[in-house]
C-alpha cells in the first residue's frame, strides 16, 4: 500500500518542513496583531516542492470538503497562483480562513503520506498563502452567476455554515438573503475567534465579497423574534438554518456569578465583536485583570487565556486532564505556552470566592488523576481525595462548551429536535424533519469546527438547488 | 440603519424618542425590549418599547441619559440614523384577566408600563398605577394614564403631588384598600423594583418586575445577563426579563450591575469632549 513505492524517483524525499514566520511571543503577547505572519513566495514554492504528488493522495481523503491538496500545491510549486486559487475555491469559497483555523494536524496534514516520516506537507498554511496571494492582487473576479432562476433562499445565520449556503445558491441563480441576529456578519468568525488568530479584515473580505455577488445581507435580525421561520417560509421558498452552537454552558457550581466571572462568548464578544480592546475609543468596556482563570481545553479556552494574557493578565488554563488530551489545536496550544499562559492539568474547578463587593477572589479547586478511558476513549479524569487548593484570581471565564441556542425549534414547529438541543438534520443533505428547511453546521453537530459548517452548507446547498429546480 | 422619527426631552434628563423598525414594531408585545446602538463604534444596549405603532413601523422609548450610549442617543435629531435596532427581545409580559392590578412605575418604567397597562385594560382588568418620581416635574404621561386607569397615584420623594416617601409608603395604601390587589407589576430602576416587591411580599400580592442587568446580545449567547431566581440561574433576556419579584436574588443583581462602573467614566473623565458629544457630530 506504499504511496511512496510509487514515487518517480526523481528528486530524493525533502522532510525539512518550511517554517511560516511568526511575531516573537514576547512582542506578539502584547498586541492583538496577527501572530502567524504567513508564507513568502520563495518559501511557499519551496514548502509546495516537497510535495511528491501522491497518485492516490491520502491528505485529500481527510480534508471534509475534499480540496484537490497535490493539484493546488503543484500549482504553487509551478508558480500558478491563479490556477491554485482557481482549484481551491472549487471546493473551499473561505480558504483564507480555512488555511489559518482548520485543525489540520487531524486533518489533511495528519494523513499525508510524509507524516509518517514527521514531514507532512503544511498543507494549511500553502492554502493561506494562495489566498492571501490573491487578496493582494487586489483584482476581486467575480464568479459568473447563472441566469436568474426567480427562486428565494433565506439563509438564517451568518456564520461559515450560512455564508457557504448563500454563495453557492447565488452562483446557482437562485435570490439568497442572509438574516444575522448580530450586527455583524461571520458568525464564530467575527465574534468569536481573536483578531490575533484571524484577523477580522479576511472576514469582512468575504462577507463584503458575497455582498458583491448579489447577496442581500441583513443584520440585527433575529429569526423567530423579529420574524418566525415559518413566517418567512411564505416568501421564501427555501430556507437553510445555520445558526450555530452560541449557548453558553455553565458549570453550576458556587460563585459562578460573582463579578469579574464570564463566559467565554461575553469575554470573546467584548473583545472581538465590541473591540473591547480598543475601549474607551470604543464603548464597550472590557476588565483589564491581573490574575485570570479560564476553564477548559478547547480553542475557545486557548482564545480566551490568550486575550486575558494581552490584555496584561497572569493568565493559567485549568484542564481536568492532561496535557495529551487537550482538544484544541496542537499549533494554538504551543502559541498559547510561548506566549506565557500557565498550564495547571489534571485540575478541576470547585468553587470561586467572592470578597465582599462580590468581586470574584479565589478559585478552589481539586487535583485529579487519569483513570479508565470513558465514552470518548480519553482516560477519565479521577478526583484526588483531599487535594483541594486555592489560588488568588480576580477573573475567571468559562470555556467549557456551548450547545445550540433553542430559539428556532422552541419557534417552529415540526422541526425534530436531537438530544443536545441539536436541530435533526440529514448529514447527506442537510434535509430537517420539514419540508423546505434545511439545516447545517454547528446548530446540527453541536459545536465543531469551521471546515465541517462550510461542508454541511456545500452539501446544503446542491440539495436545495435540486429541489428548487424541480419544483 | 433606523431613522429617527422624532426626539425629545420630555422631563429632565429623561428622553423620548421615536424610530423607525417596522419588522420590529410589527411583532412587538407589551413588556418585550429592543437592544440598540447610537453609533458604529457604539455599545449595544438593550431599551424597553413603551410605545409602537405597527402600521407607521414606528417604536418609542423612554431612557435615562445615564452612560455614554444613552447621553448620544439623547442628542439624536430627527431625520438622523442609527445602525442597530434589534427586537423584539424577551418574553411578553403574560397578559391576562388578573381582577385588580397594580402598577408601579419609576423614571423609564413609567413609559414601559404604559402598553402593559393598556393591554391589562383590554383584558377587563381594574387598573390602578403608581408613579414614582423625586419630585412632580420629574413625572410624565400622566394624562395618558388618566385615560385608562381606574385609580393613578403619585409618589413623591419631597411630597410635591401625592403621597410623600418612596414605594415603600404603599405598604399603608395597600393596607386600606377595599377591593384586595392581585397582581403587581414593577417596572424602573432595580432599587424601585426591589423595595417595590419588599412591599407587596407582606400581602402575598404576586409582584412581576422586569430586570435590567447589563446585557450584550440578547439572544441568550453571552450569559452576561444571568440573575438568580429562586435559586436558580436564569438568561434575562431570554427567559426573562419578567420574573417573580419575589424570588429574585437583588443583592447578585445590584451587584452584577457595578461591574463595569469603573469603566463606564472613562469616556467621561478622559475629557469631557473625545469621550462622546463629538463622536456623534463627526
Ligand atoms: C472561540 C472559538 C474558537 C474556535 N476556533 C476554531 C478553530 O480554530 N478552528 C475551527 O475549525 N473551528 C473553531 N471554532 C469552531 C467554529 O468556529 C464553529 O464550528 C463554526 O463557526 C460553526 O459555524 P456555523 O456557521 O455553524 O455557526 P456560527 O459560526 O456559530 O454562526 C451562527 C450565526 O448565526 C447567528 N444566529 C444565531 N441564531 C440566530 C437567529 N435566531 N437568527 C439569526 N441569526 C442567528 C449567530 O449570531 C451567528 O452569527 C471555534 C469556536 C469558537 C467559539
Ligand atoms: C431589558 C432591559 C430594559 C431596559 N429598559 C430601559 C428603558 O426603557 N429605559 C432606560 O433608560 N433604561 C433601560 N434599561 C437600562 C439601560 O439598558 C441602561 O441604562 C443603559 O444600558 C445605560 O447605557 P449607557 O451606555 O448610557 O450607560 P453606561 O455607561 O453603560 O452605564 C452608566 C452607569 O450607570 C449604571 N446604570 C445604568 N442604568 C441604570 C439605571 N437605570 N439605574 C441606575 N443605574 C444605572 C450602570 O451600571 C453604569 O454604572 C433597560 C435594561 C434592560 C436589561
Ligand atoms: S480545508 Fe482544512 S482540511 Fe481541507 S485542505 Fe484546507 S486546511 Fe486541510
Ligand atoms: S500533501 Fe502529502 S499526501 Fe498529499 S499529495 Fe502531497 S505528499 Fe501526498
Ligand atoms: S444578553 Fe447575552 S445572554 Fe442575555
Amino acid at each position: 500500500m506504499s504511496e511512496q513505492a510509487k514515487r518517480p524517483k526523481r528528486k530524493p524525499l525533502d522532510l525539512n518542513r518550511r517554517s511560516m514566520p511568526k511575531q516573537p511571543p514576547k512582542i506578539r503577547s502584547h498586541n492583538f496583531y496577527e501572530v502567524a505572519l504567513g508564507y513568502q513566495v520563495e518559501s511557499a514554492v519551496e514548502e509546495a516542492d516537497r510535495c511528491i504528488q501522491c497518485p492516490k493522495p491520502k491528505c485529500v481523503d481527510n480534508c471534509p470538503v475534499e480540496i484537490d491538496i497535490p493539484g493546488f500545491i503543484k500549482c504553487i510549486a509551478e508558480r500558478r497562483f491563479e490556477d491554485g486559487v482557481k482549484i481551491l475555491k472549487e471546493k473551499n469559497c473561505l480558504p483564507a480562513i480555512c488555511g489559518r483555523v482548520c485543525p489540520q494536524e487531524e486533518q489533511c496534514e495528519e494523513t499525508c503520506v510524509l507524516s509518517k516520516k514527521k514531514g507532512q506537507i503544511a498543507i494549511g498554511r500553502l492554502e493561506r498563502f494562495l489566498a492571501d496571494w490573491e487578496a493582494r492582487q487586489g483584482k476581486l473576479k467575480l464568479l459568473k452567476r447563472k441566469k436568474k432562476t426567480g427562486k428565494k433562499v433565506a439563509v438564517v445565520g451568518g456564520g461559515p455554515a450560512g455564508l457557504t449556503v448563500a454563495g453557492d445558491l447565488i452562483q446557482l441563480g437562485h435570490e439568497v438573503t442572509i438574516f444575522e441576529a448580530l450586527h455583524k456578519m461571520g458568525g464564530v468568525l467575527t465574534y468569536g475567534i481573536p483578531e490575533f488568530r484571524l484577523p477580522k479584515a479576511i472576514v469582512g473580505r468575504e462577507v463584503d465579497y458575497l455582498g458583491k455577488l448579489g447577496v442581500e445581507l441583513v443584520t440585527d435580525f433575529v429569526v423567530g423574534k423579529t420574524r418566525t421561520v415559518d413566517s418567512l417560509l411564505k416568501e421564501y421558498d427555501a430556507i437553510f438554518v445555520g445558526t450555530g452552537a452560541g449557548l453558553p454552558w455553565f458549570m453550576d457550581i458556587p460563585g459562578e456569578n460573582l463579578n469579574g466571572v464570564y463566559s467565554a462568548n461575553e469575554y470573546l464578544t467584548r473583545m472581538n465583536l465590541m473591540k473591547g480592546y480598543l475601549f474607551p475609543e470604543f464603548d464597550t468596556p472590557i476588565k483589564n485583570h491581573r490574575q485570570m482563570a479560564v476553564i477548559g481545553g478547547g480553542n475557545v479556552a486557548m482564545d480566551c487565556a490568550r486575550t486575558a494574557l494581552r490584555l496584561g493578565a497572569e493568565t493559567r488554563i485549568i484542564y481536568r486532564r492532561s496535557r495529551d488530551e487537550l482538544p484544541a489545536r496542537l499549533e494554538e496550544v504551543e502559541n498559547a505556552e510561548e506566549e506565557g499562559v500557565i498550564f495547571e492539568f489534571l485540575t478541576l474547578p470547585l468553587k470561586y470566592i467572592g470578597d465582599e463587593n462580590g468581586w470574584v477572589r479565589e478559585i478552589e479547586c481539586l487535583r485529579m488523576e487519569l483513570g479508565e478511558p470513558d465514552a470518548s476513549g480519553r482516560r477519565r479524569p479521577v478526583p484526588i481525595k483531599g487535594s483541594e487548593f486555592r489560588f488568588q484570581v480576580d477573573g475567571a471565564v468559562c470555556a467549557i462548551g456551548n450547545s445550540p441556542n433553542p430559539l428556532i425549534l422552541s419557534t417552529t414547529p415540526g422541526l425534530e429536535a436531537g438530544k443536545k438541543g441539536n436541530i435533526v438534520a440529514d448529514e447527506a443533505n442537510g434535509r430537517t424533519s420539514r419540508e423546505r428547511i434545511w439545516a447545517g453546521g454547528d446548530v446540527v453537530t453541536g459545536a465543531a469546527t469551521v471546515i465541517l459548517a462550510m461542508g454541511a452548507g456545500r452539501q446544503a446547498a446542491k440539495s436545495i438547488h435540486e429541489y428548487l429546480l424541480s419544483h | 440603519m433606523f431613522k429617527v422619527l422624532s426626539s425629545q426631552m420630555i422631563v429632565p434628563n429623561l428622553h423620548q424618542i421615536t424610530l423607525e423598525a417596522p419588522a420590529v414594531a410589527k411583532e412587538m408585545r407589551p413588556g418585550q425590549f429592543v437592544i440598540l446602538r447610537a453609533d458604529e463604534d457604539g455599545e449595544r444596549t438593550p431599551l424597553s418599547v413603551c410605545d409602537w405603532d405597527a402600521e407607521l413601523g414606528s417604536i418609542t422609548i423612554i431612557f435615562l441619559n445615564i452612560g455614554s450610549t444613552t447621553n448620544r442617543l439623547s442628542e439624536l435629531r430627527d431625520g438622523m440614523y442609527i445602525p442597530t435596532v434589534v427586537g423584539p427581545l424577551g418574553n411578553a409580559t403574560d397578559i391576562e384577566n388578573y381582577g385588580t392590578v397594580l402598577l408601579v412605575g419609576g423614571c423609564y418604567g413609567i413609559g414601559s408600563l404604559f402598553p402593559i397597562a393598556r393591554a391589562l385594560k383590554e383584558k377587563g382588568n381594574r387598573i390602578i398605577m403608581v408613579m414614582e418620581a423625586r419630585s412632580s416635574y420629574l413625572l410624565y404621561w400622566v394624562e395618558r394614564y388618566k385615560q385608562i386607569s381606574d385609580e393613578v397615584v403619585f409618589i413623591t420623594r419631597d411630597g410635591t403631588l401625592g403621597l410623600r416617601g418612596h414605594v415603600t409608603c404603599l405598604d399603608d395604601y395597600i393596607k386600606n384598600q377595599e377591593t384586595p390587589i392581585d397582581m403587581a407589576i414593577i417596572n424602573g430602576c432595580t432599587f424601585l423594583m426591589k423595595t417595590g416587591s419588599d412591599t407587596t411580599k407582606p400581602f402575598d400580592i404576586k409582584t412581576i418586575v422586569s430586570l435590567n442587568p447589563i446585557m450584550i446580545d440578547g439572544t441568550g449567547m453571552c450569559g452576561v445577563c444571568r440573575v438568580r431566581i429562586g435559586g436558580e440561574t436564569k438568561f434575562a433576556c431570554v427567559d426573562g426579563p419578567d420574573f417573580d419579584g419575589h424570588q429574585v436574588d437583588w443583592e447578585e443583581l445590584l451587584q452584577r450591575r457595578k461591574t463595569y462602573m469603573r469603566e463606564e467614566v472613562v469616556p467621561f473623565r478622559t475629557s469631557g469632549c473625545q469621550g462622546h458629544s463629538c463622536k456623534s457630530q463627526g
